[in-house]
C-alpha cells in the first residue's frame, strides 16, 4: 500500500526494503535530510568514511565478499566527484552498487549553485545507469529499479542523484515488486542449441582448456559448484583470470593457477596450445590474450558471457552462447551427463603429459635469501599461516597484487577481492573496511604496497571507529615496485620517479591512528610477526620490509604471445618489441 | 576465426523510452567508444508510450558494428535496436533546406536544377532562394553540391529518417 513519506524516508525505507543492512557514506548539505532519518532509525547501519572514494571501495569490498550489493550515501558536489574513481572500478569489475548523492535543490540545477555539479553527466560513462530525480513520487521506483539494474545482467554500478527539495518533498512509498524492468530484460538462460554444440565440440575436444573469469564470481556460489562439477565430469585443465579466482579451488589436481600477463608458466601455453577453449564469464582482456594475432592460434573458442557486447570484442569465437554462466553450466552438466561421452583417453593423457612438462619449469620459484624477506616469501609465509582459517584477502594495485594472486592459494569464491579492470591504488585498503563489516568474526587481509596504501591510508581511522580488525600487510620495497619493474624493462633503467622518499614511518603511524603497527625485517622474524598481527584483536599495519628490486615474473610483455614469456631476470633485455612499448 | 575488414555503412533504428538523458547516453556510447555517427535523428514517435526512434547511421567494420548494435542494447532505457541495413533495403528519407543567393544566369540555374530535383522553394527574394528537398541522402548531397557554383549560402539538413518497406512494424 502507498502511504505518504518525505522523500529521504522513502530513501531509508526503500534501502531497508532492499535488505539493506549497512550503508558506506560521508555526509553535507544536500543529503542531510537523509542524515537526519538514518539518525532517527536502527535497522540500517551507517560507516562514516573518511573519503567518498573509500565509501565506495568499502561497498566494493562488500558486496564481492557477500554477494549482495553494497551501498554509498554521498553529498553533492565534491561528495560525488570523489565517488568517481570508485564508481568506474566498480563498473570495470561488474560490482553491484548502488550509489545515492544529494543534489541541490531542483530549481537551483543548473545554476553553479554552491556544491552543484552535473553527477548525472559525470557519472554516464562510469555507471552502469544513472538516474536524477526531480519528483518524489518517482522516488521510490526508482530506488527499487537502481537495485534492480544493479544486480541483474552483468551487475554494476548505479547512481541515484537526489535534489534536496526532493528528499524533504512529501510523496508516495511503494515497495519493490517483481515486475522486472520493462526494457531491461537480460538474457539468463544460454541458447539450447548452442549449448548443445558445445557440448559437442568440448567432448571431442583433445586438448581443451576452461578460462573461467570474475562473472563465475558474479553469478554466485552456485556458479562456482557447477564449475567444480563440470571440471570434474570433463576432466579438463582449468585456469582464470586474476578476477576469477576461488572460483575453482587452487588445491585441485586440474587447477594451472591463473593465467595472463603475470600468470604461470603452465596457464599461459596450455592457453596457447589448447585445441578447444571455453572462456566462462571472461572477457579476453589484453592483460590475458597479450598479443591479439599471436593468442591462441589453432582453438576453437567457446564464449559463455551474460553481456552480448562482451563477444567478439577482442577476439573472435566460433561459438557464443549468451546467458548466465550458472545457467550454462548446468545445462552443460545435464547435457554431458546425458550423452556420457567418453574423452578421448589417449589424447587426454598425452595433454596432461605436456602439461606436466609444462609444470616442471617451476616458473614461480624465486632465490630466497637469508637476510633479506623477499616479498613472494612474505606472501608464502602469509598464505601457510592463515590458510586454515576463515580468511578474506583484497589488495592494492602493483607487484604485490600480482604476487598475492600468485602466491595466496584460494580455495573459495568471494575470498579475493582486488582491483582488475581499473587498477585502482587505493583500493585495497577501504574494501578491507567493507569486508570486516560484512564479516566482523573473519580475518581479513589487504595485501599493500607502501605507495599504494598512502593513497587511501586515512580508512584506517574508520577500522578504528568500527573496531574493525583489518590487517594491512605492507609489502614494503620503497618502490612503486611495478612502475620500476616496467622501467627497468623498457626505459633504459631510468627509474623515474618511483621511488618514494620520505615515507613514513607505518609502525608510528598505525598507533598514531589507535592500531597496532608490527615490523618484520628479516626472514626469520617474519612467521612470528605474522601471528603476531592474526592475534592482535585491532586495525594492524603491518610493515613487512623486503627485498626492494625484486620484479614479478613470470611475465607477458606487452606487445608479446603466450609462449613468449620470460620466466626471470635472463633474456629481459630483448623482451619487449618496439611495438609492444606503446601498450601499457 | 577471421572477419572481413571492410567498412560498411549501416542505418540502425533504436526504439528508446523518451525520458531525459537518453540521447546523450547514446551519443556518449558511440564518442567515448570511439564509433562514427554520420547522420543521427531523434524525435517522440509514440507519444502515449513516451518512446522516441533514434536512428544513427555509422560507419565500421562487421565486427564494429555487431559491437555498436550490442553496446546499445545494454543500454537501460533501450526498448529495441533494429539493424536496419540487414533487415532489407529500407526506406531513407532526408529533409534539407538550402540558401541560395545569386543574380542573372545563375539564379535561373538554380532554379531550373531545383525543379528537376523536385526541391520546393519555400523563401524568396529577387537575391535568393530557400529550396526545401527531400530524398535519399545521396540526392540531397547531390543537390547540395550542384547548388555550390551557383551561390550556396547555408545549408540545414535533418538527418536521416529510415523505416523498412512493407506492412509490418518492425
Ligand atoms: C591511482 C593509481 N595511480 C597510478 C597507478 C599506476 N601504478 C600501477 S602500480 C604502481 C605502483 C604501486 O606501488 P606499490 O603500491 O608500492 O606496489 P608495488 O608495485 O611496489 O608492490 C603505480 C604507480 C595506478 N595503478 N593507480
Ligand atoms: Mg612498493
Amino acid at each position: 500500500m502507498a502511504r505518504e513519506m518525505t522523500g529521504a524516508e522513502i530513501v531509508i525505507k526503500a534501502l531497508v526494503d532492499q535488505g539493506v543492512d549497512v550503508i558506506f557514506g560521508y555526509p553535507g548539505g544536500a543529503v542531510l535530510p537523509i542524515y537526519d532519518v538514518l539518525f532517527k532509525q536502527n535497522k540500517l547501519r551507517h560507516v562514516l568514511v573518511r573519503h567518498e572514494q573509500g565509501a565506495v571501495h568499502a561497498a566494493e569490498g562488500y558486496a564481492r565478499s557477500t554477494g549482495k550489493p553494497g551501498c554509498v550515501l554521498v553529498t553533492s558536489g565534491p561528495g560525488a566527484t570523489n565517488a568517481v574513481t570508485g564508481l568506474t572500478d566498480a563498473l570495470m569489475d561488474s560490482i553491484p552498487i548502488v550509489c545515492l548523492t544529494g543534489q541541490v535543490a531542483t530549481h537551483l540545477i543548473g545554476n553553479d549553485a554552491f556544491q552543484e555539479a552535473d553527477v548525472v553527466g559525470i557519472t554516464r560513462p562510469c555507471t552502469k545507469h544513472n538516474y536524477l530525480v526531480k519528483d518524489v513520487n518517482r522516488l521510490a521506483k526508482v530506488m527499487h529499479e537502481a537495485f534492480f539494474v544493479a544486480t541483474n545482467g552483468r551487475p554494476g554500478p548505479v547512481v541515484v542523484d537526489i535534489p534536496k527539495d526532493v528528499q524533504f518533498a512529501a510523496g508516495k512509498y511503494a515497495g519493490p515488486d517483481n515486475s522486472g524492468h520493462k526494457t531491461y530484460r537480460p538474457q539468463k538462460k544460454g541458447d539450447q542449441q548452442a549449448i548443445r554444440k558445445a557440448v559437442d565440440i568440448i567432448s571431442k575436444a583433445k586438448r581443451p582448456v576452461l578460462y573461467t573469469g570474475g562473472g563465475v564470481i558474479n553469478s554466485g556460489p552456485v556458479a562456482s559448484k557447477l564449475l567444480r562439477e563440470f571440471v570434474k565430469i570433463t576432466g579438463i585443465p582449468i585456469t582464470s583470470t586474476l578476477m576469477g579466482l576461488g572460483a575453482y579451488p587452487a588445491s585441485g589436481k586440474q587447477w594451472l593457477g591463473m593465467l595472463g600477463m603475470h600468470g604461470t608458466y603452465e596457464a599461459n601455453n596450455a592457453m596457447h596450445d589448447c585445441d578447444v577453449m571455453i572462456n566462462i564469464g571472461a572477457r579476453f582482456d589484453d592483460r590475458i590474450t597479450g598479443r591479439i594475432d599471436a593468442f591462441s592460434p589453432g582453438s576453437t573458442k567457446i564464449h559463455v558471457d551474460i553481456d552480448a557486447s562482451s563477444i567478439n570484442k577482442n577476439i573472435m569465437v566460433d561459438l557464443p552462447i549468451i546467458g548466465d554462466c550458472a545457467f550454462v553450466l548446468e545445462e552443460m552438466i545435464r547435457i554431458w551427463k546425458a550423452r556420457s561421452i567418453p574423452p578421448d583417453k589417449k589424447a587426454r593423457a598425452k595433454w596432461y603429459n605436456q602439461i606436466d612438462e609444462w609444470r616442471a619449469r617451476d616458473c614461480l620459484k624465486f632465490k630466497s635469501d637469508k637476510n633479506v624477506i623477499m616479498p613472494q616469501y612474505a606472501v608464502q609465509r602469509l598464505y601457510e599461516l592463515t590458510k586454515g582459517k576463515d580468511t578474506y584477502i583484497s589488495t592494492e594495485v602493483g607487484q604485490h597484487q600480482m604476487w598475492a594472486a600468485q602466491y595466496y592459494h584460494f580455495e573459495e569464491p568471494n575470498r579475493w577481492m582486488t582491483s582488475g579492470g581499473l587498477g585502482t591504488m587505493g583500493y585495497g585498503l577501504p574494501a578491507a573496511v567493507g569486508i570486516q563489516m560484512a564479516h566482523p568474526k573473519s580475518l581479513v587481509i589487504d595485501i599493500a604496497g607502501e605507495a599504494s596504501v598512502l593513497m587511501n591510508m586515512q580508512e584506517l581511522s574508520t577500522a578504528i571507529q568500527y573496531r574493525l580488525p583489518i590487517k594491512v600487510f605492507i609489502l614494503n620495497n620503497q618502490y612503486m615496485g611495478m612502475v620500476r619493474q616496467w622501467q627497468e624493462l623498457l626505459h633504459g633503467g631510468r627509474y623515474s620517479e618511483s621511488y618514494t622518499e620520505a615515507l613514513p614511518d607505518f609502525v608510528k603511524l598505525a598507533e598514531a591512528y589507535g592500531g597496532v603497527g608490527i615490523r618484520a625485517e628479516k626472514p626469520d622474524e617474519l612467521d612470528d610477526a605474522i601471528k603476531e598481527m592474526i592475534s592482535v584483536d585491532k586495525p594492524v599495519l603491518f610493515d613487512c620490509v623486503v627485498d626492494r628490486t625484486a620484479n614479478c615474473f613470470p611475465m607477458i610483455p606487452s606487445g608479446a604471445a603466450h609462449n613468449e614469456m620470460l620466466l626471470g631476470d635472463e633474456g629481459v633485455k630483448d623482451g619487449v618489441s618496439e611495438e609492444g612499448k606503446i601498450l601499457v | 576465426m577471421q572477419q572481413s575488414q571492410d567498412i560498411e555503412t549501416h542505418t540502425i533504428s533504436v526504439l528508446v523510452d523518451n525520458e531525459p538523458g537518453v540521447l546523450a547516453r547514446v551519443i556518449g556510447l558511440f564518442s567515448g567508444r570511439g564509433y562514427n555517427i554520420d547522420s543521427l535523428t531523434v524525435s517522440e514517435t509514440e507519444h502515449q508510450k513516451h518512446q522516441s526512434r533514434i536512428t544513427v547511421v555509422t560507419t565500421g567494420t562487421p565486427v564494429v558494428i555487431e559491437q555498436i548494435k550490442n553496446q546499445l542494447e545494454r543500454l537501460v532505457p533501450v526498448h529495441r535496436v533494429m539493424d536496419l541495413t540487414v533487415m532489407g533495403q529500407p526506406l531513407e528519407r532526408e529533409l534539407a533546406l538550402i540558401k541560395v543567393a545569386g543574380k542573372g544566369e545563375k539564379r535561373v540555374e538554380a532554379l531550373r536544377l531545383a525543379d528537376a530535383f523536385r526541391a520546393q522553394v519555400i523563401d524568396a527574394t529577387v537575391e535568393h532562394f530557400v529550396f526545401e528537398i527531400t530524398g535519399r541522402s545521396k540526392k540531397v548531397e547531390q543537390f547540395v553540391v550542384l547548388m555550390e557554383p551557383l551561390g550556396l549560402v547555408e545549408v540545414a539538413r535533418t538527418g536521416v529518417a529510415s523505416i523498412m518497406r512493407g506492412k509490418n512494424s518492425t
